[in-house]
């Protein structure tokens, strides 16, 4: 290992190591960024939910989105799977059917970027309790 | 995903080292290994229903894990995505499943500062500190002059965490403006009170912020040494300690140049062998010196002519836990936490006879209310709340009416008991307020090294007295004498061990003179511990003469016929209470 030869190294080093707690840190406050459940139930699954989750980490990265990326269970909607629920900070969440790479890709740039709403919104037809 | 595993001693000792492994085995039996990572970390504090699992990122908490539960995490949990219910943390009042600790009583309360990275990152690994800022402070304050860290220490307002509240900053003033050809920063890691554990987790939970501040208070002095003063008693704490000197020395953040500062500073550890005393700071140096670990008058003070004479600097491991963060965060956050006269936060060892034991950090002005039934989750069992003893042996227990003060250093000292370190041990009506005195007593009487009269002579004394009290044998004579005894010790001792020694006598009188005056004039033990002053007793009219008591008796002091009421014969009982667990008509009681 090299050694730390000054406070601007320390900081440097400090950056990249702060990726790998990121999940940690995150999940201190999950309320101030972007938290994505992807419906991972054996339905989800089988319709592709997994590529849509791993995209959705892999992307939020590259793309310097802050993100919760989480698996969730079966959301109800088995006729529009893969579902995902997106719930940006402030805003109530919102949940999208018949989610593939594509569709991904679509709502990651319309959606999360710039609050544009994309089609295959679900209303949603019930109330969570907490 | 990552999975936090506690790694404590209270938690390790109920396996928590093989849960890790289990959990490890079983990620790999799924072929998870290289997407879930299992980290070991410091002590959540929950330590009532520890081992503790924390998942990340949905933050669920799962406590009283067993090893043999990791294929059900890793199956359920980890694999489809379901939390394993009965390992969630049930609410006692409302009866619902919490999985997220934020949601837990426990935690609400809670400020975490010199807590911030237990139960957050593994202790092990320094990148884990750095990322979260570790040894920033320390390169922040080498863009300052000394005398500005100290100034903004001193208006922080952080006064001493290990018992005397003295303000941090200032004692690091006198300690930068002795001048010597060597000067040293001791971290006091002495933990001593019964039932405390603050240090210990600090110091196995996050090691890195101790030997940074260490660093910093080294800056600001002048000092390139600095010891740390541990008990062996703690191997796991001296284990965590000396991998993150190893690695903090290979990444050139302890040694010479620090960060190109031109700073130089070293830390290495003394081992004490767990003498109360030697948490004294004079007699700590003694013991570091090699000398008999015996305080001497101040002054000298220690930043004057402490270590082998040379100006020292000594500071408990809490107080530096906080440095970083100040420094960090400002002293205007940290003095907007708190009260007028106490900054910040402290952190307790919640203990005795309470719900949710374990290690709590609270702002300063927290009620003794909030913290036993909100943090606490209230008395074991529904019992009465009796008393709470804080400040350990040099402390005093406070009762019921003291409930609504706001804890800091003035209003404890105010009451009759004292901050401490942060032992806080929960008395319900079971126990017997002159007993605990004589508890602590024993405690002082053991641990006092002798050197001063009063303190050697005296305590034993006291404890004498309150051992014939609890015989039934004591006075009103033997009160007076109480107080007037305790009066002397405090007035005449020599070191901070005598001159709080009588507190939990005194205290104890105060607040429960009619306990003292029923153990004296009537012979009578409320809480039923004197086993001298009780008696059992068979009531013959609900006794059906099972003779099962008889049988159960050690001694054969029951006798009586088969369906006819037994008798106890007192002469010859020993009060093991045997017949009264076994009766089953509830027949026995004390008297």
């Amino acid at each position: 290992m090299a050694k730390v030869k000054s406070l601007a190294d320390l900081k440097r080093m400090k950056e990249d190591l702060q990726s790998k707690m990121d999940l940690r840190e995150k999940s201190n406050a999950p309320d101030s960024i972007l938290q994505v459940k992807v419906g991972m139930a054996t339905c989800g699954i089988a319709s592709g939910a997994k590529e849509v989750m791993n995209f959705f980490i892999e992307e939020s990265a590259k793309r310097g989105i802050a993100a919760v990326v989480t698996q969730t269970g079966c959301m109800g909607y088995c006729y529009a799977e893969p579902t995902i629920e997106v719930k940006m900070p402030g805003k109530d969440p919102i949940v999208f059917g018949d989610v593939d790479v594509k569709k991904a890709d679509e709502i990651i740039e319309k959606y999360v970027k710039h609050g544009e709403l994309v089609d295959g919104i679900i209303p949603v037809n019930y109330n969570t309790i907490d | 995903m990552h999975i936090l595993i506690c790694g404590g001693t209270g938690c390790r000792a109920s396996k928590s080292e093989l849960i890790q492994t289990n959990l490890e085995d079983a990620l790999k039996a799924k072929g998870l290994e290289d997407e879930v990572q299992v980290v070991t970390t410091g002590c959540f504090g929950f330590c009532e229903k520890g081992p503790i699992v924390k998942i990340l990122p949905d933050n669920t908490f799962y406590i009283e894990v067993k090893p043999e539960d990791a294929t059900e995490i890793v199956e359920e949990h980890i694999v489809k995505g379901r939390q394993v219910m009965r390992l969630l943390y049930t609410d006692p009042d409302k009866k619902e499943t919490v999985s997220d600790a934020k949601n837990m009583g426990f935690y609400k309360k809670q400020i975490r500062i010199a807590l911030r990275n237990c139960g957050f990152i593994n202790p092990e690994n320094i990148e884990e500190y750095i990322s979260r800022d570790g040894y920033g402070a320390l390169g922040k304050c080498f863009e300052m002059t000394p005398q500005d860290v100290i100034d903004i220490i001193k208006k922080s307002g952080l006064r001493g965490r290990g018992g005397g509240g003295f303000p941090t900053g200032l004692k690091w003033e006198f300690a930068s403006k002795n001048e010597a050809d060597q000067k040293y920063v001791v971290c006091n890691a002495d933990e001593g009170d019964p039932g405390a554990f603050m240090d210990r987790s600090i110091l196995e939970g996050d090691p890195h912020s101790v030997l940074e501040a260490m660093a910093i208070c080294g800056y600001t002095m002048g000092a390139d040494k600095g010891v740390i003063y541990i008990r062996a008693e703690y191997p796991l704490a001296i284990e965590r300690l000396k991998v993150a000197i190893g690695q903090a020395r290979e990444y050139g953040l302890l040694g010479k140049d620090i960060l190109g500062s031109g700073f130089n500073f070293d830390v290495e550890m003394r081992y004490g062998a767990g003498a109360f005393v030697c948490g004294e700071e004079t007699a700590l140096i003694h013991s570091m010196e090699g000398l008999r670990g015996e305080p001497t008058v101040k002054p000298p003070f220690p930043a004057e002519s402490g270590y082998n004479g040379k100006p020292t600097n000594v500071n408990n491991v809490e107080t530096f836990a906080n440095v970083p963060v100040i420094i960090n965060k400002g002293a205007d956050w940290f003095s907007a936490i708190g009260t007028d006269k106490s900054k910040g936060t402290k952190v307790f060892a919640l203990a005795g006879k309470i719900n949710n034991v374990g290690l709590i950090e609270v702002p300063m002005g927290t009620t003794l209310r909030e913290v036993i039934y909100e943090i606490g989750g209230g008395i074991k069992d529904g019992k009465k709340f009796k008393a709470v003893q804080t400040g350990g042996p040099s402390g005093g227990c406070l009762t019921e009416r003291h409930l609504d003060t706001p804890i800091d250093f003035d209003n404890l000292l105010a009451v009759g008991s004292m901050m401490g370190s942060g032992g806080m041990i929960v008395m319900d009506e079971d126990d017997c307020m002159v007993s605990m005195a004589k508890f602590y007593l024993d405690f002082t009487v053991e641990e006092s090294c002798g050197k001063c009269t009063p303190c050697r002579v005296g305590n034993k004394r006291l404890y004498e007295l309150l051992d014939k009290i609890t015989e039934g044998k004591g006075t009103r004579e033997d009160i007076d004498l109480l107080r007037n005894l305790s009066a002397v010790i405090k007035d005449t001792s020599l070191c901070g061990l005598g001159q709080t020694s009588p507190n939990p006598v005194l205290s104890t009188i105060e607040n429960f003179y009619d306990e003292y005056m029923a153990h004296v004039d009537d012979h009578k033990c409320v809480a039923g511990q004197c086993k001298a002053l009780m008696q059992y007793v068979v009531d013959p009219e609900l006794c059906v003469g099972c003779t099962l008591c008889a049988r159960n008796c050690p001694v054969d002091c029951i006798t009586g016929e088969r369906k006819e009421a037994h008798v106890i014969d007192v002469e010859k009982c020993i009060k093991c209470g045997a017949c009264m667990d076994k009766c089953k008509f509830n027949a026995i009681s004390i008297q």
